[in-house]
């Protein structure tokens, strides 16, 4: 995990998997436990050959039963071991509801700080592969809301690779999301790069006349947007929220203030969402910055559509974000 | 309106005061109106006017043959006129 | 005001429809999004809705007609609907920020007449002191960041350009000439029938570009009696008499379109005329296109003004601080005058002086003034 890497040429998915390599290696607390993570190598591949490399004590394969893995991992994270959970999609994460939120994120408050639970839980997030109402969720904005826990979503490459380590350090549970029409996205790790923070977010592109705020697997569909807009003479800045809980409220009142419009892209939906939760830190620090309402474009109020064309259209795309930034700069900017 | 050469004259004479004086816009001189009246052109203004006319032309112009430089029509015939 | 309403597009590929019935008369009130008429598509009756606070007008569609969608059903009296969008008072600035605007339906004003004014538009307001009744004036709908840009601009005098600058920058300095100089001021007549011949034969000899004009003459007679008598080349500061020791004269030249600047001709007492001359024509074309020196403006030590053909014949010049002197010439001009006992023409030039009464006075000031007529009797020797 300390040599910074080279610019290579890789997926998501492989950064993600030199990501756990490198924690692998480098730390003897750190372990891998999950369903199909051994000897599958991983629902999304992202841990393949893992197992061979590191043995059965450093990557297990784990009962199908949420709740007692992830209690087994809150356990072995109390009693001083790094355990890295891998929960195979957030959708399954609901079946250890109970043991992320009222154990691994009340145990510190409630022993008086006298335990710590270094826990990590990557799961993969989000919608578009098709699989359906039940498997389809984006529920970062809910884990967001406890106190207790940090949520991190990498989107990009570099973040996928440094995140967890990052994640790793911090004394108290982190769930890192990586969404699922991520793993395959190619790109470079830039050079020199040997560490991310999971504290701030990022601007990806600066802008002028609006700032388009998201996270996760929704980032890329914000830089289409905002190429689509700048040929049009619109130059939307993109904020990268990366860490969900607790949000980076100055980069946020920081981009209101150059930019004055704001759409936020969230896959959830948007009642109870980190985009409600964005919009109302908004009205309480930059109230006087904004210069029309704050738009959000989320996933439609439904339960994910099946068919394609139904699951395209319920969820946010650029052509989406795009209109919406187009509606929100014209005079009244209602969205 | 008049010959080739008139023309010319006319021409030369424009592009000389326009020189003189570059904040003139040359659409605007009225060429029967005397230079000092609309432009506010001076002594210094005038000078230059009879110095760079002989050069153009190259014709002597006395002294006593300024107040016939006057204005942009009676510029034009006088050096047609001494043209011959 | 009149507004049309329209057969509305009820789905993606409707064309037409029919007026089944019409669910208001005219006169009667209709509230926004209250159903105004029934239609028969091939998806079944349908009521349609009017989307503004109107008052039914005429009916021009009867019922059992096949319109297309888009045709005009009826019209409509609204206060609000169809007004022209929300006064669009900011044309978005060019090369700075605002991307092309669509024009969306116009909204509504809200009842009760609350302004919708943007926070970051309100805060702007109080920071440029446009005032939220302005603001409302501004028109119906939102007012926006660039909207109360626009209105500060408008209220704001235009800045001034560069020939008020120059007015301000020389009533600036002439106030302040008189404030703190105690002038005091004499006049000489002087016959310039000599100066004048000399001038005539030297010009006729020379082709118009070498001409030299009768005020370089004044100007170098002004020069050479600076030289001469002390008290009246150099500056005065804070109320000392620092003499210069160059003779700088500063020449009054008139911009066109107003304003004045007196640049120098530099050591004007050790110049020969045609010298003076060239620089002197140099000088005004430079003025006249914008190009003068910074230096120019700075070193005159003495200044003289005339005001040419057109002039009146006397003149009393104020004093450019810290300059302790200004000699001006009036109008040179046939009057009658002593020669030799008879009542002759002459042109004559009336000399004045101002100068500074903390550095000379008016017997010294006599004495310039007849050193310069003196020098002018003799213009072989200018």
């Amino acid at each position: 995990m300390s040599e910074p890497a080279a610019a290579v040429r890789l997926t998501y998915r492989e950064a993600a998997r030199q990501g756990l390599r490198a924690a692998l290696a480098s730390d003897p607390r750190v372990f891998l436990m999950g369903e199909d993570v051994g000897r599958y190598g991983g629902c999304y591949a992202v841990t393949k050959g893992l197992l061979q490399e590191f043995g059965p004590e450093r990557v297990r394969d784990t009962p199908l039963s949420e709740s007692a893995f992830v209690g087994a991992g809150i356990g072995a994270a109390i009693a001083g071991m790094r355990p890295i959970v891998e929960i195979m999609t957030v959708n399954f994460s609901l079946l250890a509801l109970d043991q992320i939120l009222n154990n691994a994120a009340t145990l510190c408050h409630m022993s008086g700080g006298q335990v710590n639970v270094p826990l990590v839980i990557r799961m993969a997030t989000g919608a578009g592969r098709q699989l359906a109402a039940q498997h389809s969720h984006s529920l970062e904005g809910w884990y967001a809301h406890i106190p207790g826990l940090r949520v991190v979503a990498p989107g990009t490459i570099d973040d996928a690779r440094f995140m967890l380590g990052a994640a790793l350090a911090c004394p108290d549970p982190v769930l890192l999301f990586e969404h699922i029409v991520l793993y395959n996205m190619e790109g470079e790790l830039t050079a020199g790069l040997a560490s991310a923070d999971i504290d701030h977010a990022a601007i990806r592109r600066a802008g002028r006349d609006v700032v388009l705020m998201t996270y996760g697997g929704s980032l890329h569909k914000c830089l289409a947007a905002a190429a689509a807009l700048a040929s049009e003479g619109i130059e939307a800045e993109v904020l990268d929220l990366r860490t969900l809980r607790p949000l980076d409220d100055a980069a946020i009142m920081d981009s209101v203030r150059r930019t004055h419009r704001v759409v936020i892209v969230d896959e959830g939906w948007r009642s109870g969402s980190v985009a409600a939760e964005v919009t109302t830190r908004i009205v309480e620090q930059a109230f006087y910055d904004l210069d029309a309402p704050v738009a959000r474009v989320c996933t439609a109020e439904v339960p994910i559509p099946y068919p394609k064309h139904l699951e395209d259209a319920a969820l946010p795309s650029p052509e989406r974000i795009r209109e919406t930034v187009q509606r929100l700069l014209a005079r009244g900017g209602a969205s | 309106m008049g010959t080739v050469k008139d023309t010319e004259i006319r021409t030369r004479v424009l592009e000389i005061i326009t020189s003189i004086a570059p904040d003139v816009d040359p659409a605007t001189i009225d060429p029967e109106l005397d230079l000092r009246d609309q432009f506010d052109f001076d002594s210094m203004d005038r000078l230059h006017l009879a110095a760079a006319i002989s050069e153009a032309f190259r014709i002597a112009i006395p002294e006593q043959d300024y107040p016939q430089l006057s204005a942009l029509q009676k510029a034009c015939e006088y050096v047609a006129k001494k043209l011959g | 005001m009149q507004v049309d309403f329209h057969l509305p597009s009820l789905g993606a590929d409707m064309e037409s429809a029919t007026l089944v019935q019409w669910l208001k008369k005219p006169g009667e009130a209709v509230h926004r999004g209250e159903a105004i008429a029934v239609v028969e598509t091939a998806k079944g009756l349908i009521d349609i809705e009017c989307f503004d606070e109107a008052v039914v007008g005429s009916l021009i569609v009867q019922p059992g007609t096949k319109v297309p969608v888009g045709a005009v059903l009826a019209q409509l009296l609204s206060e609000t609907a169809g007004a022209p969008p929300p006064a669009k008072a900011a044309v978005p600035t060019p090369a700075a920020a605002a991307p092309a605007r669509l024009s969306p339906a116009p909204l509504a004003a809200a009842p009760g007449g609350r302004a919708r004014i943007s926070p970051a538009a309100r805060r702007r307001a109080h920071e440029l002191g446009v005032s939220v009744e302005a603001l409302e004036r501004a028109g119906a709908g939102i007012v926006h960041l660039e909207d109360v840009e626009h209105l500060a601009a408008q209220a704001k005098p235009p800045a001034p350009d560069a020939r008020d600058a120059m007015r301000i920058a020389i009533g600036n300095a002439m106030a302040r000439s008189k404030r703190e100089i105690p002038h005091y001021y004499l006049a000489d007549t002087v016959d310039f029938s000599t100066a004048r011949d000399w001038l005539a034969s030297y010009n006729a000899k020379v082709p118009v570009g070498e001409r030299i004009l009768e005020g370089l003459l004044i100007v170098k007679a002004v020069a050479l009696a600076a030289a001469r008598c002390s008290g009246f080349n150099g500056y005065c500061r804070d109320g000392r008499f620092e003499p210069a020791s160059a003779v700088n004269v500063g020449t009054a030249i008139a911009v066109r379109g107003g304003g004045l600047v007196a640049p120098a001709l530099l050591g004007a007492d050790r110049k020969d005329l045609p010298a003076l001359m060239r620089e002197f024509s140099d000088l005004v074309t430079r003025v006249r296109s914008g190009h003068m020196r910074s230096g120019e403006f700075t070193a005159a030590t003495i200044t003289v003004t005339a005001l040419g053909e057109e002039g009146a014949e006397l003149l009393w010049p104020i004093i450019n601080p810290p300059q302790v002197a200004i000699v001006g010439s009036g109008r040179i001009a046939l009057q009658p005058w002593v020669h030799e006992g008879a009542v002759v023409a002459r042109p004559v030039l009336s000399l004045s002086l101002a100068a500074d009464h903390r550095v000379t006075d008016g017997r010294a000031g006599s004495r310039f003034l007849r050193t310069i007529a003196e020098l002018l009797a003799t213009p072989a020797k200018l």
